[in-house]
């Protein structure tokens, strides 16, 4: 069962567009919007919308400097985002490992059933 | 539909037709799966699925034995199921050989739940790239400094 903010932080990183201003955002630490749209083929106002997505998910936070609002990375949330991810691909691993422990079993224990019956 | 794809797969020592009552039969599934599966595997089927103390309605869609099984979860408890509200679950088996099979599981629609219509229209325009491409993306994004 996945959790609302678990809902939020999806809908956030699917966004190619919004990855793409994730990635820059990491690799150049704190920067301002404009500075974002010269580097996406994508205009200043979709970043701008993009950029309010990234901070209701808690994956980025804005600070303001003079006229300027600069925005950087909430590493931890990313590192969570990923961690949610990567536990999702977890869990299907396990329950993939317990079907195949299951399957095998009932296997050898039809295999052997046939064997047993053929010998009588 | 283009979406973001979490795809994993498993060899088993057994016939298709052994995997196939693994992964659909209710008492079967609740040693992998829920902590109790109330369902019928018909297409269409509306169960529910306990896990500890939560728990959720599924809804079966795609029952091609011993090949394909699909269901719906994970969507609000009035709805019905469909893409955007809920998350798609599908198991491919391929048999290799007599007594070998490859089981696929795709689990998709994570990020496409609660999104403006526009949106997902859009994504799945945009979008090329799958689950592991993503997740090596985020990776090598975190693993770079910041300056």
């Amino acid at each position: 069962m996945t959790t609302q903010a678990d809902d939020e932080l999806w809908s956030a990183i699917a966004d190619p567009s919004r990855r793409r201003v994730l990635d820059l955002l990491v690799s150049n630490g704190e920067v301002s919007a404009s500075w974002l749209a010269a580097r996406v083929p994508i205009s200043r106002q979709a970043v701008s919308k993009h950029l309010i997505v990234l901070e209701e998910a808690g994956l980025v936070s804005r600070r303001k400097q003079g006229k300027e609002v600069l925005y950087q990375v909430d590493a931890d949330r990313l590192d969570q985002a990923t961690r949610a991810m990567t536990d999702l691909a977890k869990q299907w691993d396990q329950r993939l490992s317990t079907i195949k422990r299951l399957a095998e079993a009932a296997h050898a224990e039809a295999k052997k059933e046939k064997a047993k019956a053929l010998k009588n | 539909m283009a979406a973001l794809v979490i795809e994993r797969e498993v060899l088993i020592e057994a016939p298709a037709e052994v995997v196939w009552r693994t992964i659909t039969e209710p008492d079967q599934m609740s040693q992998w799966f829920a902590d109790r599966v109330d369902l019928v595997v018909e297409p269409g089927a509306h169960g529910y699925l306990q896990f500890g103390d939560q728990g959720g309605p599924v809804v079966v869609e795609t029952v091609d034995p011993p090949n394909r099984f699909s269901f719906r979860w994970n969507h609000p408890r009035e709805e019905e199921p469909v893409v955007g509200n809920s998350i798609l679950v599908e198991f491919t088996l391929t048999p290799e050989g007599d007594e070998r099979t490859r089981l696929r599981v795709a689990e998709s629609g994570h990020e496409l739940r609660d999104w403006p219509d526009e949106e997902k229209q859009r994504y799945a325009d945009e979008h090329q790239g799958g689950w592991a491409e993503f997740l090596d993306r985020l990776a090598s994004v975190i693993a770079k400094p910041s300056r």
